[in-house]
This record gives C-alpha cells, sequence and structure tokens, in this order.
C-alpha cells in the first residue's frame, strides 16, 4: 500500500500546489510529500521510462536528484519520437513508464490497452524558431520558412513536434519548404545548432539546451501552439512500484522544478 | 556436388546452436511475412511516397555503384597489383566502411562535407553549393558505405586471376593500360560483376549515414529503409512491413544470383 500513500501524498501536493498557485509553495508542499516516502519500503529496482526526445535534458536532471531520494532505484530511459515509442510498447516493448510530447500519442498508447490508470499532464511547451548563431540565413519570422533557398528543418508531421509545428504554420497562414523531415525534436535542433540547416521549428526548451549554438527568433503565432506532455504508468509495468514513484516525481517535485527550469510551462 | 552426403552423424552439440542460429537468422523474416497485411499489399506498393522512395533508391543506388566502379576498381588493382608503399595502410583505411557503423560514417561526411565542414565550408563559400539535404549526398553515403564491398571483392579476384596473361600482353608490347583493359579486366569481369552487385544491394540498404548525412524529404533524400523508418516511428506499421518485404525480396534475389552466376561458378 505504499504505492498508494505515496501517490496520494504526492497527488495531494500537487493539488495544494495548483490551488495555491504561487511558486513559493510548491517546493515546501513537496517537500513535504516527498519526506513521508518510507524509507523502509522505498522503491528499488530498475525502471525503464520512455520518453519524449524534448525530455532528454530534463529527465536526465531528475534522474540525478532522484538518486538522492531513491538510492536503490536505477531509472533507465529510451528517448525518441512519441509516435514511435508508442508503436514499440503496442509491439510489447518492455517499459514501466511512459511520457509522450502530446496527448494524441498517448492516446494511441490508452487505446492500444497499455495504460495503466489516466495519463497525467505535467508539462506544457511552446515552439520556437530557432536558427543557428548569428542568424547566417537573416531569418527574420515564420515567412522565412516558405523560401526555397534557405535550409529548413522541420519535424515528420506524425510526431508530436512536427504537427505542433503545422498547426504554427497553418495559424500563420505559411507553407513553409523544408529540405528535411526530422524524425525527432533534437535531430532538428543540431542540424540548427550545426548550422546546416538555416531555420527549424523545434520546441522552445530544446533551443535552450542548445545554449548558445542557437538563437531564437520570437514568433507571435507560437502561443496559440501548444503541446500537454502527458506521463502515465504501464499496465504491464515490470516494476510497478517504482514506476509510480518515477511518474509521481514527473508530475510532482522535483519534476516540475526541473522542468520549469528547461523551459517547459508547468500545469 | 558433395561427395560426402552419406556421412550425416551431426553432434547435438553443433547442431543444437547451430538450429539456434539460424532461427535467429530467419525467424525476424517469417516474422515480417506473417504480419504482412497481403490485402493491401498492391495499394501500399503503388502509393505515391512507395513509389518515390523507390525510385529515389534505385537511381541513388545505381549510380553510387557507377561511382563505386570508376573510382573501387581502380583502387582494387593498386592494392593487388602494386608495390605502393604503404599498401597495407591504404587497405585498412578504404575498408573502414565495412565495420563503422554507417552512422558514424553521416557524421564524417557531415563534419568534412556539411556547409561549415572542412571541405563543405570552402565548396559553400566559393560556390555556394551545401551538400546536405541533397540527393547528391545520398549518392556519396552510399558510396561511402558500399564502395568497400566492391574493392574487397576486385581485389579477391585480382589476386586470384592468373597473371601470365599480363606478362605475356607486356611481352607483346601492350602498354600497361592497355593490359589493364584488354587482359586483365575482362578475366576478372565476374568479380568485378559481384563486386559490383554486392555494392549496389548495400547502397540500396543504407540508411544511417544517409539519414544523418542527407537527411529525410520525400523525393530527394528520403529512399526506402528511411521511408520504412519514418513508417514505423509514424505508427504506420504496415507500411514498414511492407517496404522491409520488398528490401527481403530485392536482397535475396540478388544473393540467390549471385550465388548461381558467379560464386557458385568461380
Amino acid at each position: 500500500m505504499s504505492r498508494a500513500r505515496l501517490a496520494f501524498a504526492v497527488t495531494a501536493a500537487a493539488l495544494l500546489t495548483v490551488a495555491c498557485g504561487g511558486d513559493d509553495g510548491d517546493d515546501a508542499a513537496a517537500g513535504a510529500a516527498s519526506t513521508t516516502a518510507p524509507a523502509d519500503d522505498a522503491p528499488s529496482g530498475t525502471v525503464t521510462v520512455l520518453a519524449a526526445a524534448s525530455l532528454t535534458e530534463s529527465f536526465e536532471t531528475l534522474s540525478d536528484q532522484l538518486r538522492a531520494t531513491y538510492p536503490d532505484l536505477e531509472i533507465v530511459y529510451s528517448f525518441g519520437p512519441s509516435s514511435g515509442l508508442v508503436e514499440q510498447l503496442l509491439a510489447g516493448a518492455p517499459a514501466d513508464v511512459l511520457a509522450t510530447a502530446d496527448t494524441k500519442t498517448m492516446d494511441e498508447a490508452v487505446a492500444g490497452g497499455v495504460v495503466d490508470g489516466e495519463p497525467r499532464i505535467f508539462a506544457r511547451n511552446t515552439l520556437a524558431l530557432a536558427v543557428p548563431a548569428g542568424n547566417p540565413g537573416d531569418v527574420t519570422g515564420l515567412a522565412d520558412l516558405a523560401n526555397p533557398d534557405l535550409r529548413i528543418a522541420i519535424c515528420e508531421p506524425q510526431v508530436p513536434c512536427g504537427g505542433a509545428a503545422q498547426r504554427l504554420l497553418d495559424a500563420a497562414g505559411v507553407t513553409a519548404a523544408p529540405d528535411t523531415l526530422t524524425t525527432d525534436v533534437k535531430e532538428a535542433a543540431s542540424l540548427v545548432a550545426l548550422g546546416e540547416a538555416d531555420a527549424a521549428l523545434i520546441y522552445l526548451t530544446d533551443a535552450a539546451a542548445e545554449g548558445d549554438a542557437v538563437e531564437t527568433i520570437d514568433v507571435p503565432e507560437s502561443e496559440q501552439v501548444v503541446n500537454d506532455y502527458p506521463v502515465a504508468v504501464l499496465t504491464d509495468a515490470p516494476n510497478p512500484d517504482g514506476a509510480w514513484a518515477v511518474a509521481d516525481a514527473i508530475t510532482g517535485e522535483p519534476g516540475r522544478s526541473i522542468l520549469g527550469e528547461a523551459g517547459f510551462l508547468t500545469p | 556436388m558433395s561427395r560426402r552426403t552419406a556421412d550425416l552423424r551431426v553432434p547435438a552439440a553443433l547442431l543444437i546452436p547451430a538450429a539456434l542460429g539460424v532461427a535467429i537468422l530467419v525467424l525476424p523474416m517469417v516474422g515480417l511475412i506473417a504480419r504482412a497485411p497481403w490485402g493491401d499489399l498492391p495499394s501500399i506498393l503503388t502509393s505515391d511516397e512507395v513509389l518515390t522512395a523507390l525510385r529515389l533508391s534505385l537511381v541513388t543506388a545505381t549510380v553510387a555503384t557507377g561511382v563505386a566502379l570508376v573510382c573501387g576498381v581502380p583502387i582494387a588493382w593498386l592494392l593487388a597489383r602494386t608495390a605502393l608503399p604503404g599498401r597495407s595502410v591504404l587497405r585498412g583505411l578504404v575498408t573502414v566502411p565495412l565495420v563503422l557503423p554507417p552512422v558514424v560514417g553521416g557524421v564524417a561526411l557531415l563534419m568534412v562535407f556539411g556547409r561549415r565542414g572542412l571541405v563543405g565550408g570552402w565548396l559553400y563559400d566559393t560556390f555556394g553549393v551545401s551538400l546536405p539535404f541533397t540527393t547528391e549526398a545520398v549518392v556519396l553515403a552510399q558510396v561511402f558505405v558500399a564502395m568497400p564491398f566492391l574493392i574487397v571483392a576486385v581485389e579477391g579476384a585480382l589476386r586470384t586471376a592468373d597473371r601470365r596473361y599480363e606478362d605475356v600482353a607486356a611481352t607483346l608490347g601492350a602498354t600497361s593500360w592497355t593490359t589493364f583493359r584488354r587482359v586483365t579486366l575482362p578475366a576478372v569481369m565476374p568479380g568485378v560483376l559481384a563486386g559490383a552487385v554486392l555494392c549496389w544491394a548495400r547502397a540500396l540498404g543504407e540508411f544511417g549515414a544517409t539519414v544523418t548525412f542527407a537527411g529525410s524529404f520525400p523525393g530527394t533524400t528520403r529512399t526506402l529503409p528511411l521511408e520504412a523508418y519514418v513508417a514505423i516511428n509514424a505508427g504506420d506499421s504496415d507500411v514498414a512491413i511492407v517496404l522491409s518485404l520488398l528490401m527481403i525480396a530485392v536482397s535475396v534475389t540478388i544473393l540467390i544470383g549471385l550465388r548461381e552466376r558467379w560464386i557458385g561458378a568461380a
């Protein structure tokens, strides 16, 4: 029953912080929740987490921090395009937790019967128009993505960042002329950081993660296109106790603080 | 043609691991065939995406094989027929892509021929030419991973060829170029053809270097293996299975053809 108790405590903490809405309250409430985790019955073993590529840096920081709370718990990640991860799960890939970059891909996992309970939204992300440092292509806005002379990278339309890019381009009334469609957002981010692409539509958080190599151009329409990130424990999780502990750490603390620092909006 | 077919007492210690090995090699293909959406096969195979990828794959693999023949046969000749200093180092260098993960090749190509690469930066600044995301980049990636297959096959053929004909040609006054063209090349033609076919098949299946260096865009850079990868990541497993079957069919046909025509005859 420790799992239920822990889940309750963290959910309660999350609800509290949502109700308060204050940033200062978050840490205190969640801190209290994590200290209620029973030390004698702490989750252990390996937890396999399938996560959207855009979560790479944040989740790696998360597992570093969780090592202190759960010393016996080892978190193994597989990062990739959400749609591809769901496809792997439906084919029987053994995993404990799934975190996707949009609700559409999570809905497919739910429909496939691999998800235990209701997925919870833990973060939101918006797109950024990213260019290499120095902006060699003189990109000024979304309209430049229609320029066939520029090297443009956009995600595949079926993966979440590609779907979001399409909605953003539709909202701006731009027909893009991409030169490559990447399988996940990190690939597009690397192409900009390497200077091989003059511009790419990637998540704000991925642009931030590239540091000085990437600049972003303000796109007013980006506020209209927001991706919700859901997380869920999987029905056939080999380590359900560990899975719930990790999922709760993602939706609660330290997940919220880490994701917020990376530029995600947290609910 | 074996003369010892009567001796069939195979020890279990050999038979069991052999059977396991065969299962590992064959089961994935059986699985694909079992899961194949046979009813949708015609419509998937004739869909625009698949036909576009198929056309691009056939064109790029064929051009890449042409480039590999033009450059690879002379390399094989240098390795087999000359006392070039550092020949074994050269052989090692040109065959490294055989064992290199193709994605490493893609990263390396990007660092050299990318817009900010060693050669690519100069190309871009001088001529405004940028290779990544072009069909030429696909061909370059395919040449990188597939040419070593041709070099190895042709060098092997050159080494086993009887050199006395070349010596005779030389004593009759033929220049070394004429000897190569009229004597050496016809003698090793089966090896050249086998190498070219292997090279073509490897180029057709190229994925890692292509996706890393050339990117993935329908009609320009998205070849059959990339289309299959996109399909599986987009949750479209039927298309991925059909494309996989198509590539298996091509590979098996080539292997059978090679065995019957060249390898078996040699």
